[in-house]
């Protein structure tokens, strides 16, 4: 089973694929290294052979069948225990000279040589069977010649050769093939515990993360990036886990009073005013819930990060500007001045309506809570990072309250005289950080800031002209 | 107005019929997108109500077909999908206005006669460069405003938003048809700034005459109507 799986996987077959070229040209320069190995050793021996009989001529025209004898007497003397072999025969077969016994038999081949095997005694006495190769010349017309090469050992160091080399090439098939299956038990094995983490995942245990082997390698990659981004799955299935429970707790408060309204006007008696006063009553409990419902699903649309696909070059000074121009006859109307310190262009890549919601909210925020006579200042600095700043100089947000303050539904204002339905906040933060920007609270001594600071790198080109409104 | 609603939601249908009928317009309603498709293709109606999610053929589909087919009768699409995507596919598909569940019916009724309206007096007002209502005069080119002769200047917002009311004279324009139309907002700011705007409006054009024109509709929004003329639906 599992060798089946092993011999399956992608490692095991590239391994095998790169086994068979290796092995098929080590294979070729191990031939080629024992066939020049063996070419050569025989070269030398018959050019041993032709050398000798060179000399042997030589010595035979010079001092005629005597002083052959003789150099072949002495040459064998000297080379009793070495490669060279002399025999040296008259026309009846009698031995002469030589350190050979017997005038060997066998068929002569193309170029003149022989192969025979003799005998000869070892150091010890025992008889050894030698193998070797000669050629045989008439020496003037009656005695017979042989001279050759003892080639046993050579024909050892060949066998010895072939030998090494069937063990290398065996060794290196088997270390191969062991490697193979060692590398593809290993590449199975961190797979396997990458899938079995992935498995356990998507039956459910999102908190489960891919262990990494701390070798820094291509694995330990491949988990890290998974575990990131199921660390982004996660962060989003808790954020709409938090959503629904939030809309659900939120908007069961106020279905509660509303149901208690209504029920309360049906246990009594209803004349047609009594009836039309409950009505409107119950009218505007609704209208409030929409308006609760809608900021909620808003931020819940910001907050999960899906509009990605819409972003676009937003100049913030000229979502600033039309917000300002949207609030000033409101701040004018409350006797608060609002004032305009813009950087232009200072371009993010974002989503413009909901960058003008965020922004419009802040103002909102800053010309309810300032003082008749205050003074209300929108700001953007181009950066980086660029920044949007609303300053006013109300009463402020004290610092231990600030974290607060972000909060759903949280409302500082004790008794709730200010209309709102405290989700401004909520949704200023969530819009920044579906910008990657982050929501500061700060004091203006006195008065608040509240500040969207971008990342630097937000900055975005010039924008085409904005769309115009349609009439 | 002849209105048909495809909706198949039996009760919301019916409460939609019942009250565009009190309204004063002939309502037929489809339960489902293909009785629905058929009726478009065959009635002669000024409007068409259509829900994004229907049986039988969904609401996208159905405007697609019948833009396919020829058919330029306005298309307000209703659904609870509120995503600016989903906004932007229904008009994509052929939609002219798009209005999130749930909704104030004033907010439906005033944009219906809005699509209604631009069906009957097509493309004339587009190429118009001076719109004049009652003794109120704008020059679109010239960028000037006078009331019975007398010149009224406006901030460039305001300009804006005289030239949408007199666009849509004697139709009811709610807030957020304003702040559509008028600063390309497609959320609603916490607190009622157009209130502001229009009071800020009011007192240029009508402070000084004795007829106020911009009138403010109870629970909808707000109209220019010169109010010696006769009641605000009657001639629809």
């Amino acid at each position: 089973m599992i060798l089946g799986r092993l011999l399956r996987t992608a490692t095991f077959r590239l391994t095998l694929a790169y086994l068979g070229v290796f092995g098929i040209s080590a294979l070729a320069l191990l031939a080629f290294v024992y066939e020049s190995a063996v070419g050569f050793m025989e070269r030398q021996t018959r050019e041993t052979i032709a050398a000798e009989i060179t000399g042997l001529e030589e010595q035979f025209r010079q001092r005629g069948i005597r002083g052959l004898t003789e150099v072949i007497r002495r040459r064998a003397e000297a080379a009793r225990d070495r490669a060279s072999l002399y025999l040296l025969i008259d026309a009846d077969g009698r031995w002469i000279a030589g350190n050979l016994d017997r005038w060997p038999q066998g068929e002569e081949n193309e170029d003149g040589t022989i192969r025979f095997t003799f005998e000869r005694r070892g150091r010890d006495g025992e008889v050894l069977r030698r193998e070797a190769l000669a050629r045989r010349f008439l020496v003037a017309g009656r005695w017979r010649l042989l001279v050759g090469r003892d080639v046993s050992d050579r024909i050892g160091v060949q066998h010895m050769l072939a030998n090494a080399i069937m063990l290398g090439g065996g060794l290196i098939l088997v270390i191969g093939v062991l490697g193979g299956f060692a590398l593809s038990r290993w590449t199975l094995a961190r797979l396997e515990g990458i899938n079995r983490a992935t498995e356990r995942i998507m039956a459910g245990d999102l908190s489960r993360r891919i262990r990494t082997e701390g070798s820094d390698d291509e694995f330990d990659e491949l988990a890290r990036n998974l575990n990131a981004m199921l660390d982004r799955i996660e962060e989003l299935v808790r954020a709409m886990r938090e959503v629904t429970d939030n809309v659900a707790h939120d908007l069961r408060t106020p279905l509660t009073r509303l149901h208690a309204r209504i029920e309360l006007a049906l246990m009594g008696e209803l004349d047609v005013g009594k009836a039309r006063e409950v009505l409107e009553e119950a009218m505007r409990d609704i209208e409030g819930l929409i308006a609760t419902f809608d900021a909620l699903l808003a931020i819940a649309r910001a907050e999960s990060g899906t509009l990605e696909a819409e972003l676009e070059p937003v100049d913030l000074a000229a979502v600033a500007a039309d917000v300002a121009e949207l609030y000033e006859p409101l701040a004018e109307e409350r006797a608060i001045r609002l004032v305009q310190s813009l950087e232009s262009p200072a371009c993010v890549s974002g989503h413009r309506q909901l960058l003008a919601q965020a922004v419009a909210n802040l103002v909102d925020n800053a010309v309810k809570y300032t003082p008749e006579g205050g003074r209300v200042e929108l700001r953007v600095r181009r950066g980086p990072p660029p920044v949007v700043e609303v300053v006013d100089n109300g009463p402020g947000i004290p610092p231990d309250q600030r974290e607060r303050a972000r909060k759903r539904f949280v409302r500082l204002d004790p008794d709730r005289s200010t209309p709102g339905n405290g989700l401004g906040l909520s949704l200023v933060e969530a819009v920044a950080h579906l910008h990657g920007a982050e929501l500061e609270l700060d004091d203006a001594a006195p008065g608040l800031i509240a500040r969207i600071r971008f990342p630097a790198r937000a900055a975005a080109p010039v924008p085409a002209a904005p769309e115009p409104a349609a009439g | 107005m002849r209105v048909l609603v495809i909706e198949d939601d039996r009760e919301a249908a019916s409460y939609m019929a019942k009250g565009l009928r009190e309204a004063g317009h002939v309502v037929d309603v489809a339960h489902d997108g293909r009785d629905g498709l058929l009726m478009a293709q065959t009635g002669d109606y000024d409007v068409l109500v259509v829900d994004r999610l229907l049986p039988g053929l969904d609401g996208l589909a159905l405007v697609q077909t019948l833009r396919a087919t020829g058919n330029t009768t306005p298309v307000l699409f209703l659904s609870a999908l509120g995503q600016v995507d989903d906004r932007v596919k229904g008009l994509r598909a052929g939609g002219d206005d798009y209005l999130v569940k749930p909704y104030a019916f004033a907010e439906l009724l005033a944009r219906l006669e809005v699509l209604a309206r631009r069906r009957m007096a097509p493309a004339a007002e587009a190429r118009e460069t001076v719109l004049r209502y009652a003794d109120l005069e704008m020059d679109l080119l010239t960028r000037k405003v006078t009331r019975a002769g007398r010149t009224i200047e406006l901030q460039p917002r305001e300009f804006k938003l005289l030239e949408v009311l007199m666009r849509h004279a004697e139709q009811v324009m709610t807030r957020t048809m304003l702040l559509e139309k008028v600063w390309d907002y497609r959320f609603d700011p916490q607190t009622n700034v157009i209130d502001v705007h229009i009071s800020r409006l009011r007192q240029k054009i009508d402070r000084g005459f004795e007829v106020p024109l911009i009138q403010t509709i109870r629970g909808a929004g707000y109209s220019l109507r010169d109010p010696r003329k006769t009641s605000p639906h009657g001639d629809l």
